[in-house]
């Protein structure tokens, strides 16, 4: 490890912090910015909605108060609220009382990293190859056939997409389930039933947002292609008479591939912000439906638990894809 | 080989880039008409709950059918979409106004100021803007448009600041910001005759793309159920028709309007954006 390297780590160790530290406060701060508790606010906009009559508003309330230390100074309670976050205590759910946030949210977090993992790669993977493809000479009659499709699919918001999916491929073809994340009856269990049944529910929702994401992939691809393409090391390596095939790979992708990372950590949160809402239209048990119902139910630990989770997961992500840019990429290590 | 390359490089990208900006400005010129002529001619209250018989397909009386709420479809999407551009303007104009102030600022007086302003709209970027725009939303207890616009522009300043202080840090070093120090122009002078000229065209560029972003986040924020409950735009037509399983119960022309419109906005924006980009960085031309 050179000392490049060492500043390069401890700077995106700083950053990672200081987004963690900024969804933090901001979650913090805001719902303190307006009159009166959060808590009690809260709570009385559930009592007017009429969802709170099943539980005892008084007890719930009283023991929030206490617990939250509601009374002290904004500075303990910031501090609280922070030494709460390290015991991963992030409070308990209203509708679902006493059910606690972390249960909850890391209930559905895994269907979430599943569901964002895979489309990702996927449009991320085909999308770089069209596009490398659509820069080669002569390549790809049939993909610059597609483009212009999959430049109006990616203008267009994920959860759009999920829409027409489903009533293409779920009402009228009745191919696919239209919603959720498995079948209500079944008993998860580690087994190839289980297993296709997950699938089975998961390919529309990814689709949506991996056939929205494809044309930007490939666009970005195609712009760093050509500028490889021009080099001279690609005509050093014709003159050498390597195969084409050699070229593309080893002298053309693996070269305008780089800033494809750099677009891909910059872009996660696009994508991020559009699949919690895929997520909604699928019914799919993660952390965006979770989102949804934590706010028609105006449960608002909740709600912080989950927008804590999901800005922190992707911090996290995003440290790791920097992580992942020294060993693809030779010079920065040096 | 690489004269196979050079070759290939696209040859008419001139009249090409004209055709993206012009069929991007035709798509967003068509829209903005028939949101200024259409609410004249379509009767407003047929658009209000119970205002016609509901869960009608297209046909007849109704063109585009009717919702479940009975709203007439094509009075709702006649005054929902004007009201959905207008949201999106508002957040772009706040957002491309403050991100360019914030970009000068850091560009043109550098230290920690610019240290804070970098640091912290690059940290902004990395967040799922739906995430911190949900808490801020939840929070607010009548939400209108107007607020909805307000609460989508505080997140929608950073890319311009970006844009904005990288061209001014370039620019400061030109000569002819030398020539105005030396003839004793005051550093506001500088800024505001000798540099916010040169930055204009990055600005009107970010602004499309600002517009676009602003009414993907609102659209986000209705579908979720955070918008404002009694005024039409497109975002809450989409909440209602999710709410009422529209899909599943083969309603198709209650959320298939929306989504129309919506699409067009974007790949008209898109578009637009794409024209305008290159437009500004004609560099990016010749790749």
């Amino acid at each position: 490890m050179s000392l490049s390297l060492v500043q390069y780590l401890i700077r995106r160790l700083f950053q990672l912090a200081l987004v963690i530290f900024i969804a933090v406060s901001v979650n913090f701060v805001i719902p303190r910015l307006l009159p009166g508790d959060p808590v009690a606010t809260a709570l009385a906009r559930l009592q007017t909605a009429g969802t709170g009559d099943t539980m005892d508003i008084e007890a719930v309330s009283a023991s929030y108060r206490a617990r939250y230390g509601l009374d002290q100074p904004l500075w303990n309670q910031y501090l609280n609220y922070w030494s709460d976050l390290f015991r991963f205590d992030f409070g308990v759910s209203f509708s679902n009382f006493p059910e606690k946030v972390t249960t909850m949210v890391g209930a559905a977090l895994p269907w979430s990293v599943g569901l964002l993992m895979t489309a990702t790669l996927l449009s991320f993977a085909v999308g770089s190859l069209m596009g490398a493809r659509l820069a080669w000479p002569g390549g790809g009659r049939l993909i610059r056939a597609l483009v212009p499709g999959m430049m109006v699919l990616s203008a267009i918001p994920f959860y759009l997409l999920a829409i027409i999916m489903v009533y293409i491929f779920a009402v009228e073809l009745r191919w696919l389930p239209p919603a959720g994340g498995v079948e209500t009856t079944r008993i998860m269990r580690l087994d190839w039933a289980t297993a296709l049944d997950v699938l089975r529910h998961a390919v529309l929702p990814c689709l949506s947002i991996a056939l929205g994401s494809i044309g930007f992939w490939a666009l970005g691809m195609r712009s760093q292609m050509v500028c490889v393409l021009g080099e001279d090391y690609i005509t050093f390596a014709e003159a050498k008479g390597l195969s084409p095939g050699r070229i593309f790979f080893r002298y053309g992708i693996r070269n305008a591939f780089l800033p494809q990372i750099t677009a891909l950590a910059l872009n996660l949160s696009a994508v991020v912000s559009g699949a919690v809402l895929v997520e909604v239209i699928f019914n799919y048990p993660g952390l965006g439906s979770l989102l949804y119902v934590a706010i028609r139910g105006q449960d608002y630990f909740v709600i912080q638990g989950v927008v804590l989770v999901l800005i922190v997961t992707l911090a996290v992500a995003m440290f790791i894809v920097d992580l992942i840019y020294p060993l693809l990429d030779p010079r920065i290590r040096r | 080989m690489t004269a196979r390359f050079r070759a290939y490089l696209p040859g008419g990208v001139g009249s090409r880039l004209g055709g993206t900006l012009f069929f991007g400005l035709a798509i967003l010129g068509t829209i903005a008409l028939l949101s200024i002529i259409g609410p004249f001619l379509t009767d407003a209250s047929l658009a209000q709950v119970g205002a016609v018989t509901p869960r009608r397909p297209p046909g007849g009386d109704y063109p585009l059918g009717t919702d479940a709420q009975g709203r007439d479809m094509l009075a709702l999407m006649v005054h929902a979409t004007p009201a959905t551009l207008k949201m999106g303007l508002i957040a772009g104009v706040i957002g491309v106004g403050l991100g360019s102030v914030l970009g000068l600022i850091a560009g043109q007086f550098g230290g920690w100021v610019d240290a804070v302003i970098r640091v912290v709209s690059d940290s902004l970027l990395t967040v799922p803007a739906i995430a911190i725009l949900v808490v801020i939303a939840g929070s607010i207890d009548r939400m209108t448009t107007g607020i909805m616009a307000l609460v989508v522009a505080s997140l929608s300043w950073m890319f311009t600041t970006r844009t904005v202080r990288a061209q001014v840090l370039t620019i400061r070093e030109r000569g002819y910001i030398e020539v105005a120090r030396v003839n004793g122009e005051t550093p506001m002078e500088i800024l505001f005759r000798e540099v916010m000229p040169n930055v204009m065209p990055y600005i009107v560029a970010s602004f499309v793309g600002t517009v676009s972003a602003a009414i993907l986040a609102i659209i986000g924020l209705e579908a979720l159920g955070l918008g404002s409950q009694d005024e039409m735009t497109l975002g809450n037509t989409i909440y209602w028709a999710q709410q009422s399983s529209a899909v599943l119960r083969g309603f198709w022309w209650w959320w298939a309007p929306p989504i129309v419109v919506i699409a067009m906005i974007f790949v008209g924006l898109f578009l637009t954006s794409v024209g305008f980009d290159r437009f500004a960085n004609p560099r990016l031309e010749r790749r």
